[in-house]
Order: C-alpha cells, then sequence, then structure tokens
C-alpha cells in the first residue's frame, strides 16, 4: 500500500511541455523550404568562380569570369541600358505614386477610388506576358507613325509596371503615420505647404525610399515585358541573359548572375531596415 | 453680446453639424459660452457629448456651421489653424517623431518666423519651465509617457498662445502620473497666466483643477459653475448623475422663498428645505438630490439638531471602503438612500446590518433639480 | 434669425470643401493613371480591337475584320477541305497550362502553409527576420532562380553529378524539358507568393482558440482541421491565386525549363508574335488568359471581402 502511494507520488518520466502551437512535421517541411529557396542558388554562385569553362567541373577558384564579364563590350552595353532604364523607371514611377498615393490615403471615402486603386494595381493583377503583348502592339503602332524606335518605349513599360511597387510601401508609410501631426503643424502655425515639407514629407521620406528601390530592383528584373516591347539591339540585362542561356553556357552568366543577385540582396536589405526604422 | 475686456473666448450661438440627410449628426446645438482671462476652464461630459468638436472649433480644425467665435474680440470662426494664436495640446500629443525634443518645442516658433537665437532661447525656456532640460537632444520616441506630455504642454505653450486648448491630455498616463501632471498643469497655468481649457470625462480631474467647469451632455452645456457650485449644487439629472454619487428622492413643493424652497420627501412625509436653482418648478412634485457623505447617523434617542431634517431607514447592506463606509439604506416609500459614513472608531456603536437607523442631514444640503 | 438660408449656406460650403478635396485627390492621382492608361490599361483595349483583325503576312495585320483570330483559339480547318475540327495542339496547351499552374499551386500550399505556420509560431521579434528571408527571393530575378534550378536539373547539372558519383545511376537523368522541371521551378519561384498571404493570415490567428481546442479534447490534427485551416482559409485562397495567375502566364521559367515541346499559354501566345505571325489569334489568346485570370481574382476579391467582414 505505501509502496504503492510512493510510486504514485514520484515523477513520471519527464515528458516534454505541452506546446500549444506546435504541429509534427511543420517545422522539418518549414527548414526543408527554406534550404530550397536559397540552395539552388549556392551551386550557381560557386561556379562563378570556376577556373575551367565549365559550369559542372569545379576546377579552381578564379575570379576570371568576373573579369571576362567586366570585359565584355556587350555585357557592358545592356548593364547600362539596364541601368539607365531602372534608374529613369523607378525615379518618373516613384513621383507618380507618391502624388497617387497622397491622393488616395487619409481621404474620406470618395466616389472613383475604387477605379484608382484599381488602376494602379493593373499592372500586379493582368499576368506580364499579356501586358507585353499588348504592349508590343500599341507601340509598334507608334513606330510606325512616329518612326522613333528609341528607349522611351522600354522606359514607358516600366514606368506603369513599376507603379504599383512604388507605390505599395509609400502607402503603407502614409496610413501608418497619425493625421493628427498634420494638425499639429498647422496649429503650430505652419501653412499648409509648410506641414507638408516639414512634417508629411519627412516622415514618409523612408516609404519614398522604399518604394523607388523596389521600383528600381522590379525594373531591373523584368524579362517578360522587356522582351516582348524592346526594339532591335535594346537588349537589357535579363534579356542577354535569357539568351545567353540557350546556347552553350560558361561560368560568365554565373557572374552576372552573381553580381546582380548581390546587388538585389543589398537594395532588399535596405529596405528590410528603412521599413523598420519606423520612429 | 457684451464684450468685456474679461472675456478670453466666447462663444456665441454656435452649432455644427456634420454629414446631412439621414447621416446628419448635431455635434452642437446652439451653444454659448464666455470664458474668461486666464482661467482655467473644463469642458466635462460622455463622450460623444460635442467637447472635442468645441475644442476643434475653437482650435480651428472644424468650423461651425452657425454661430460666432470670438477671441479677445476678434471673431476667428473662419480663420484657419495656422492663423488663430491659440495651441492645443493633443490627447495624443502628436510629438512630431523625427524632431527631438528641442525641436519639437521651437516649431511653432520657426513656422512663425522667429529669429532663431529667440527660439532657442524660448526653448530652452520651456524646457526650464517643464523641467526637460537634460532632455533636449533626445528623440521623442526616446521619452517616458509622462516626459512626453510635458514636451507637448511645452511645445504648445513655447508661442505663448492667448489659450491653450487640452484634448484631455492625461487619459493616457497611470494613476500616480495622472495626480502629478494635474498639480503639474495647474502650476503651468498659474506661471503663464494662459487660458487653460481643457476637456476631459473624468469628473474628479475636473473638480480637482478647474477655476469653473461646463458640463455638456448632447452637444449642449448643460450647467456652468466653479467645482463646488456644480458638485454642491448640480441644477440637472445629469449633472449630479455624472458628477459624483448622490441620492435622488421625490419631494413636493410646500413652499417657496427666494432661492429656498420647503420640501415634503414622498419617503416617510418628512419637512425639508432645499435649494432652488433657477428654472426650476416652483410648485408640485420635483426631485432633489443629497449627496451621500452629507448624511450622518443619530442616536436612537437623538432630536435632530435646529434646522436638520431626520429620516428613518433600514440598513440592507454595507460596503467598506476603507476611510468610510457606504450603508445601502432602504427609507420608507421603497426608495433607497447610500449614505457614506467617515470610519471613526469612536463611534459608539455602528450599525449593522439589518438594523434600523436615523439619519439626519444639514438644512439646505438637499437641491431640487430643474427636470 | 434666419437660420434654415445660414444652414444651408454652411451645408453648400461644405460640400463645396468635400468637392474641391475629392478634386485634389484626382488631380493627385491624375499622372500615375495617366501613365498606367498610356502604357499598362489603353494598349489592353487595343490588344481586344486587334484580335478581330486579319493577320498581315510578316506580322502584324491587316486593317480588316476578320473573327479567325478567336477562332482559331479552338478549332482548325484542315489545309485541303476545309473541315473544322478543334485544335488539338492548342488544347494540349491549354490543359497543359492549367495543369500544371493547379500542380504548382498545391505543390507551393503543401510546403508553404507548414512555413508560414512555422513563421507565425516564432517568437515576435524573430518573425520580421523569418519573413525577410522569404522575401529576399520573392524579389530577386526569376530569370536567375530559374537558372539555378537548370544548373541543378541539367544532365551534367548538380543532382545528376552527385547521383552518378554515388552510383545510384549509370546514365543521366533526363530532368530537362520536362513537365516536372516546369513544375518544380515554378513551385520553387512562386513558393513566396504562397507563404506571404497565409503568413499574414496565420499572423492574425489567436491561439486562445487553438488552445480552447485542446482544451476541448481536440488532438493535434484535430485542432489544425477544426480551429486553425478555417480561420486561415482566407490567407490559402489568396495565396492560392497569386500563385495560380503568375503560374498561368508563366513565360521564363516553361520556356527553359520545359523546353519548345512543354509549351504553357505565355509561350504559346509569344509565338504568335514571333514565328507565328499571328497576331490576332496571339491577341484573342492573350484576352482568353486574362479572362480566365480576372475569373480567379474575383473569387479573391470575393473571399478577400468576406474575410473582411468576419474580421470586423
Amino acid at each position: 500500500m505505501a509502496d504503492a502511494a510512493r510510486a504514485a507520488e514520484r515523477p513520471k518520466r519527464p515528458r516534454k511541455p505541452f506546446s500549444v502551437q506546435r504541429m509534427p512535421g511543420f517545422a522539418t517541411v518549414a527548414v526543408i523550404c527554406f534550404v530550397a529557396l536559397y540552395a539552388p542558388l549556392f551551386p550557381l554562385m560557386i561556379y562563378s568562380f570556376n577556373a575551367g569553362e565549365s559550369i559542372a567541373v569545379w576546377q579552381g577558384f578564379s575570379w576570371r569570369w568576373y573579369e571576362s564579364a567586366w570585359a565584355n563590350e556587350q555585357v557592358k552595353e545592356v548593364t547600362i541600358r539596364s541601368l539607365v532604364v531602372a534608374a529613369f523607371a523607378s525615379g518618373i514611377s516613384t513621383a507618380l505614386a507618391t502624388l497617387a498615393a497622397l491622393g488616395t490615403t487619409r481621404t474620406a471615402s470618395f466616389k472613383g477610388q475604387t477605379v484608382i486603386y484599381v488602376m494602379i494595381n493593373q499592372p500586379l493583377m493582368v499576368p506580364e506576358i499579356v501586358t507585353g503583348v499588348a504592349l508590343l502592339i500599341f507601340f509598334a503602332m507608334i513606330k510606325v507613325a512616329t518612326g522613333y524606335t528609341g528607349l522611351a518605349y522600354l522606359i514607358a513599360a516600366h514606368t506603369a509596371f513599376c507603379i504599383p511597387f512604388a507605390y505599395l510601401p509609400i502607402r503603407a508609410r502614409l496610413e501608418g503615420m497619425d493625421k493628427t501631426l498634420e494638425a499639429a503643424a498647422a496649429d503650430l502655425y505652419a501653412t499648409p505647404w509648410q506641414a507638408f515639407r516639414r512634417v508629411t514629407l519627412p516622415l514618409m521620406a523612408p516609404g519614398i525610399v522604399a518604394g523607388a528601390m523596389l521600383a528600381f530592383v522590379i525594373s531591373l528584373d523584368d524579362v517578360v515585358i522587356t522582351e516582348l516591347v524592346k526594339s532591335a539591339g535594346q537588349d537589357t540585362l535579363p534579356t542577354y541573359m535569357l539568351g545567353q542561356l540557350r546556347r552553350a553556357i560558361t561560368p560568365e552568366i554565373n557572374a552576372i548572375s552573381t553580381a546582380l543577385l548581390a546587388v538585389t540582396v543589398a537594395l532588399l536589405t535596405a529596405i528590410f531596415f528603412l521599413s523598420r526604422s519606423k520612429e | 453680446m457684451i464684450q468685456s475686456a474679461d472675456v478670453a473666448v466666447n462663444v456665441a450661438g454656435v452649432s455644427k453639424i456634420f454629414g446631412s440627410g439621414d447621416q446628419e449628426v448635431r455635434a452642437l446645438d446652439d451653444v454659448s459660452v464666455a470664458i474668461r482671462q486666464n482661467e482655467f476652464f473644463t469642458l466635462l461630459g460622455p463622450s460623444g457629448c460635442g467637447k472635442t468638436t468645441l475644442l476643434r472649433l475653437l482650435a480651428g480644425f472644424e468650423h461651425p456651421t452657425r454661430g460666432e467665435i470670438f477671441l479677445n474680440g476678434t471673431d476667428i470662426a473662419g480663420l484657419p489653424p495656422n492663423k488663430r494664436p491659440v495651441n492645443t495640446v493633443f490627447q495624443s500629443y502628436a510629438l512630431f517623431p523625427h524632431l527631438t525634443v528641442g525641436q519639437n518645442i521651437g516649431f511653432g516658433l520657426e513656422m512663425q518666423g522667429k529669429p532663431k537665437a529667440e527660439v532657442e532661447q524660448t526653448v530652452d525656456a520651456m524646457l526650464k519651465l517643464v523641467r526637460m532640460e537634460a532632455l533636449k537632444k533626445r528623440r521623442t520616441s526616446q521619452i517616458s509617457g509622462g516626459q512626453q506630455q510635458r514636451v507637448a504642454l511645452a511645445r504648445a505653450l513655447a508661442p505663448h498662445p492667448e489659450v491653450l486648448l487640452l484634448d484631455e491630455p492625461l487619459s493616457a498616463l497611470d494613476f500616480k502620473l495622472r495626480k502629478e501632471m494635474q498639480l503639474e498643469l495647474k502650476r503651468l497655468q498659474n506661471e503663464t497666466g494662459i487660458t487653460f481649457i481643457f476637456v476631459t470625462h473624468d469628473q474628479e480631474e475636473a473638480l480637482t483643477m478647474s477655476d469653473r467647469i461646463a458640463v455638456m451632455r448632447d452637444g449642449k452645456i448643460l450647467q456652468v459653475g466653479g467645482p463646488r457650485e456644480i458638485y454642491d449644487r448640480p441644477a440637472e439629472r445629469f449633472v449630479a448623475d455624472f458628477i459624483g454619487d448622490t441620492n435622488f428622492l421625490r419631494a413636493e413643493i410646500l413652499g417657496v422663498d427666494g432661492d429656498a424652497a420647503r420640501l415634503r420627501l414622498d419617503a416617510g412625509g418628512v419637512e425639508i428645505a432645499a435649494d432652488l436653482p433657477e428654472g426650476a418648478a416652483r410648485s408640485g412634485a420635483v426631485t432633489v438630490v443629497i449627496r451621500p457623505e452629507r448624511a450622518r447617523f443619530l442616536g436612537p434617542d437623538d432630536a435632530p439638531p435646529d434646522g436638520e431634517s431626520a429620516l428613518d431607514a433600514r440598513v440592507e447592506q454595507m460596503v467598506y471602503f476603507g476611510t468610510d463606509t457606504h450603508y445601502h439604506l432602504r427609507l420608507g416609500g421603497d426608495e433607497r438612500f447610500i449614505a457614506r459614513i467617515q470610519n471613526d472608531e469612536r463611534l459608539a456603536r455602528a450599525p449593522a446590518e439589518g438594523d434600523s437607523v436615523r439619519i439626519a442631514f444639514p438644512a439646505r444640503a438637499a437641491q431640487v433639480l430643474k427636470d | 434669425m434666419a437660420q434654415p438660408t445660414d444652414d444651408a449656406r454652411h451645408g453648400h460650403a461644405e460640400r463645396e470643401a468635400a468637392r474641391r478635396r475629392v478634386r485634389a485627390n484626382w488631380l493627385l492621382s491624375a499622372p500615375a493613371l495617366a501613365m498606367l492608361a498610356f502604357a499598362a490599361s489603353g494598349p489592353l483595349l487595343i490588344m481586344l480591337v486587334y484580335s478581330f483583325l486579319t493577320p498581315g503576312d510578316y506580322g502584324g495585320i491587316v486593317w480588316k475584320f476578320s473573327g479567325e483570330g478567336w477562332f482559331q483559339v479552338l478549332f482548325s480547318r484542315d489545309i485541303f477541305d476545309e473541315t473544322v475540327g478543334l485544335a488539338d495542339a492548342h488544347l494540349t496547351i491549354f490543359w497543359r497550362s492549367l495543369e500544371l499552374s493547379i500542380l504548382t499551386t498545391l505543390l507551393a500550399l503543401v510546403l508553404g502553409f507548414p512555413t508560414a505556420y512555422f513563421i507565425a509560431t516564432r517568437p515576435r521579434e524573430q518573425r520580421a527576420l523569418w519573413l525577410f528571408l522569404v522575401t529576399i527571393p520573392f524579389w530577386t530575378n526569376l530569370l536567375i532562380r530559374t537558372f539555378a534550378i537548370m544548373e541543378l536539373i541539367r544532365n551534367e547539372g548538380v543532382i545528376n553529378s552527385i547521383l552518378l558519383w554515388l552510383g545510384v545511376i549509370d546514365a543521366p537523368l533526363q530532368m530537362m524539358f520536362t513537365e516536372g522541371a516546369t513544375l518544380v521551378g515554378m513551385a520553387y519561384v512562386y513558393l513566396p507568393l504562397m507563404v506571404l498571404p497565409l503568413y499574414a493570415a496565420m499572423d492574425r490567428l489567436d491561439f486562445r482558440l487553438v488552445e480552447a481546442g485542446y482544451d476541448l479534447y481536440a488532438t493535434r490534427l484535430q485542432v489544425l482541421r477544426k480551429v486553425i485551416l478555417p480561420l486561415v482559409k482566407p490567407g490559402v485562397i489568396a495565396g492560392s491565386i497569386l500563385v495560380f495567375i503568375p503560374s498561368l502566364g508563366a513565360y521564363v521559367t516553361p520556356r527553359l525549363l520545359g523546353g519548345g515541346r512543354n509549351m504553357m499559354m505565355g509561350n504559346f501566345i509569344e509565338l504568335q508574335f514571333g514565328q507565328g505571325r499571328n497576331w490576332p489569334l496571339g491577341a484573342a489568346l492573350s484576352i482568353t488568359l486574362l479572362l480566365v485570370v480576372m475569373l480567379a481574382l474575383v473569387v479573391y476579391v470575393k473571399n478577400a471581402n468576406k474575410g473582411g467582414a468576419g474580421h470586423g
């Protein structure tokens, strides 16, 4: 009797505390996902440093493919074109998106507001291939009519599809902003312009910078629309790479990809920290 | 309207209607009030009573649908907020997160185009006034809630406005800090001599801080007066009920003499004397209020002192509150009465639940209500 | 005092002020809208017109009405006897697009759900970082990520090399230029689009409800099915549609991984503007694709509204 009572009192073998949030196997799948998201990028990056000509056989470390990409006149040309298009597109789209965000946030809902939202987000909803084909048709008409075949078509196309990406962080920033701050500025003798210049603009600046960077990344990475809209000899870096990928691949492509990845990740990290610096 | 130099803000027949048609909301309904120079004036009422709307009209964030607002004799109803010599302490403080404490305080002066040296000097003086000298260079996110409150005050006071508006500025603070800030606000008002218009729903806050209080409900001002007057002489049921605890008793007016009336309470048929506010009924059935702390127990054989009235009652429930005890009493005629009696060990014998007791209250402890 | 007129005047002034604000909102939005109308929305309408025209001999169109573009979406005429039949090649492509898009969505859901759940159950200060790890691939170049998959599954790629080295296989597995390759590639590329809305839904999940489930004797599986899933359903639908739409219109991934024999809608459309030289058919196909996408979006919006009402 006494022994049995003692046995019952004795703590049972230690059990893991019951966790409400745990789901068996979920963590494993999640870890596999995170690994799978990044793992394929490593061979790509590693072979960019291959001394040999192959992207399958490792022949020692070397910078030669970075040097060869740097020396490649065509790569230089398409890279500059990509940067020019991205700079114009992100600059213009951010300016337009900033104005639109000011017109559509923190206002009493008004007639037609939904139309504005739908139009701004339209590039996110319509498949790129559809937009690309439509632009191909439209710009072909203009090209015939005007004879102009310059870079403006690409810039216009990129600007349009960059607008929603620039708009999102700016709008988020504005909506998170306390409206009484502007009321306070007005109360403290600021004219509407002063209130905008001294309070609204500085507070929305991180959103604008994040929007511009996002637009830049999006423009820099675009393949489909560019491929359809570009005139002859207007390859950007991604369309150049797309062309190269159908040929015999050398680690030069890996080098270019790695460099592009590095730029993108750097910009994204900057955006990440910008959006965190709330106060 | 008479424009006396003594009046800082004169609100004359102001109405404010939001929306239109079916969604029309009358936030303010023909409100008139005169606020004196250097006064600590409180707008007190439950949420939705219009007190914040009135404050926003004074600040210029809203414009009246009808009526006029004079600031030291000038009609300001049409002026935008940045053209009014009036500053606001916002409920959320609305400190600029991208500026330092010092830059926040100097913002108004800078917008007024004051020279840099003067701005600096005033900012330092303001920091000293609210005892925040050490934190001038801090970001507003790096200081505590109480400190933010002080910065908000300093920022609104820095341009030396003619009137300071305070929109429930203490509601975000915890109890102890709130008590501290109440005294601080009072001190600041004394030191600066600026007219303060303070909005709150906290009756205790209003009573402790104000020179005068306007009690509001449903877009109307019900009663304006000093804290004592509002507390002791509520003219309407809502005012009596909203401020402090109170007992409502039915009575009939027997006779009127100036601002005093002789009444017979329905409960027990006892005759008492009560104050009669202007505009109250002068005959017939009325309601009177008596504050719980005005009542005291009589010994079983004591006769009520001269001029006092006595009532028979039975103790139904007792609630102990530390400094005092609330006795829930039932009077004759089924009316209830709460008596708040200070706990005193020297008291011969405190009544117990179920006991029959006699309570007395002084002459004119009762007040007749207008409604 | 003439109060009614006063009221009317003030009412008028306020309405006038409101009208001014709305006008300002439109003016501020106008430049962006103009840009979008010029280089995004407007061209879609022109494309609609083109789908009813006659193809030119060397691409482009002839300004002559024709229903042929739309006719050819589903049907074909025999070259010799003009008999009308279903265009089997087209149907195969449609079916492949639909099948691969649905499979991609399911694969992304199976992988993305536990991942989103994992992130949502991390300590709050860690979540932003985990989420960032999902976001990076989302914003990085689609081409590069597809290229990375290519390098893995090519005949001389990493996977085949390792398997050969291990002796598991004698000859490289043909993984490139298969539907499977496209499927894996799209799931890889679009996985973040699944995780992000799922996470947003799970972040709002009140774990006290899960506790209540366990308190009422539910097993883990029952809690998952009866408590968690119904609560995050809007996120599941949002994520599924966000993956389904770009999958359906995918161009780069099927082109590089699936090759010419495993064309999807996107590649087929592009073909009409390249070697196919049949712009009206391409335009009609684009509009068809757009309509399917719009249908999915309608489901999404309906779901979002329902979700919103449920939460409010």
